[in-house]
């Protein structure tokens, strides 16, 4: 360990700190970064979307629940190199096939999440807007996400953790930019202060979007809590 | 001479599927009509259909043999008081009566004043007791300036002082904005201090068993008057309980 520690393998804080800044004047590092992170967003709203949609339908619709549960299922311990891999040879090296291949990865669990959600909504709640007439979209917006709130936020934090280490696989096995290539460049070249200072760039972002979105729209959304 | 009706009910069977498959009946030959501005109380033993009745009339459950005719009104507005007060615990007190109530703010604002719900108008209802929570409930109902409120065990488990100011609370609302309503309790007090009109049901299934009318001069007249009301009330529903027949004569009650 002492032996590493400042080498080569295993440099110095400030070393990957210099080289991260470094790579974002002078080198590619926020452009990489920039398209990493719109394969993020991208994959997520994907996610995040249809996993809802699917969630609340099976909570809501015991048929479909136990039509799909064994397809979720399956989903959900699916290795993500297989979705990955297939997602290429099925759809060809481009950019839907990456993004349809992070969000699958992603929706099953989003799914599973939501569905116990669904189940949980407050059956006196719905009766009282279905009584005072209250509208279908008013519904969803007062009664219905208010509920579910707390799940999407579970979701999104777990599916942010993962789908940004699934974004990146699948950018080094199929994309020619964006930080997941960056790092396999580095990997060839045995290069670890350019892999760490690019680790660290995105934990910084990912960071910061914790601190700037989730936690002031959690704060908003519990504010009605003792 | 025939008076005005809102509304008739006409309800022949409703039953429900048991676990065993076999259906159970619950309601049975429950005709009635409601008139406007009329206070109608429907009293019976826990348990034997009341909310039932109440999720028919509301059309939360469609699920029946009879009928239920509206007068005058095509979509009548409904507003329900709930067993539970049922707000939304993530919007304020005001925000839950505005929110079924659009664009009638100031009948909202005029409640809550009324009500004394004011000073909580911007609490969530979370922070507030159960007492002021029931108080947003009739509050709410109100608010949509209804054709009918519905009233489910509305003090149920509220002690019997925060009963009587529910039910002044009630009485204040109604006097503000005069609707009909029907309210189901097993508490024959709620019947005495509010209603123009008493159904008393029979469990099992629930049928009209008699039904008071109660002589004007004696409606809402005040929480003493309403308790020798209630006295004479149970004492019509003893009689109604006793087997008729040639035997029945000295039985005295069940």
């Amino acid at each position: 360990m002492a032996r590493l520690a400042g080498s080569r393998m295993l440099p110095a804080a400030s070393t990957v700190a210099g080289a991260m800044l470094h790579e974002a004047v002078a080198g590619p590092l926020l452009v990489n970064l920039g398209i990493t992170l719109a394969r993020v967003v991208a994959s997520f709203t994907v996610a995040m979307v249809f996993g809802t949609a699917l969630g609340i339908a099976m909570g809501a619709w015991r048929r479909l629940d136990l039509a799909l549960d064994s397809w979720v299922t399956v989903l959900l311990n699916l290795p993500a190199l297989v979705v990955i891999v297939l997602m290429y040879v099925w759809f060809g090296l481009n950019e839907w096939a990456a993004i349809a291949a992070v969000a699958l990865n992603k929706l099953p669990s989003t799914a599973v999440t939501l569905r116990e959600g669904a189940r949980a909504l407050d059956r006196g709640l719905a009766e009282m807007a279905q009584s005072f007439r209250m509208g279908r979209w008013a519904r969803l917006r007062h009664v219905v996400l208010p509920q579910l709130a707390p799940y999407l936020f579970a979701a999104a934090r777990s599916g942010l953790a993962i789908i940004w280490k699934i974004v990146l696989v699948v950018e080094l096995l199929g994309r020619s930019n964006g930080v997941g290539f960056q790092i396999e460049s580095y990997f060839q070249l045995f290069d670890v202060t350019g892999i760490l200072a690019y680790t660290l760039a995105f934990i910084l972002v990912v960071q910061a979007i914790e601190w700037v979105l989730l936690q002031p729209l959690e704060r908003r959304a519990n504010r009605w809590r003792r | 001479m025939s008076a005005p009706v809102i509304l008739e009910v006409d309800i022949t069977r409703k039953s429900f599927a048991g676990r065993d498959g076999a259906s159970q009946l619950v309601l049975e030959d429950l005709r009635f009509r409601l008139a406007p501005r009329e206070i109608v109380a429907v009293v019976g033993p826990s348990g034997c259909g009341k909310t039932t009745l109440l999720r028919l009339i509301d059309g939360l459950d469609s699920d029946f043999t009879g009928r239920i005719v509206w007068h005058a009104t095509d979509r009548p507005r409904i507003g329900t008081v709930f067993q539970e007060p049922r707000l939304l615990p993530w919007r304020t007190v005001r925000d839950n009566l505005t929110l079924v109530a659009a664009g009638r703010e100031a009948l909202a604002d005029e409640l809550l004043h009324a009500l004394g719900l004011w000073p909580f108008r911007d609490a969530y209802p979370p922070q507030i007791s159960l007492g002021m929570a029931r108080r947003a409930a009739i509050a709410r109902a109100f608010a949509i300036d209804p054709d009918l409120v519905l009233l489910d065990e509305p003090f149920v488990s509220l002690d019997p002082t925060m009963t009587e100011r529910g039910r002044d609370v009630l009485l204040d609302a109604w006097r503000r904005r005069p609707t009909a309503a029907l309210i189901v309790t097993h508490d024959m007090d709620d019947a005495a201090a509010l209603a123009d009109r008493v159904l008393l049901l029979s469990a099992n299934p629930a049928r009209i068993v008699a039904e008071v009318a109660i002589p004007p001069e004696q409606r809402r007249a005040g929480a003493e008057a309403a308790h020798a009301l209630a006295q004479s009330l149970r004492q019509a529903r003893a009689a109604e309980a006793r087997p008729s027949g040639p035997i029945s004569g000295s039985s005295g009650r069940r």
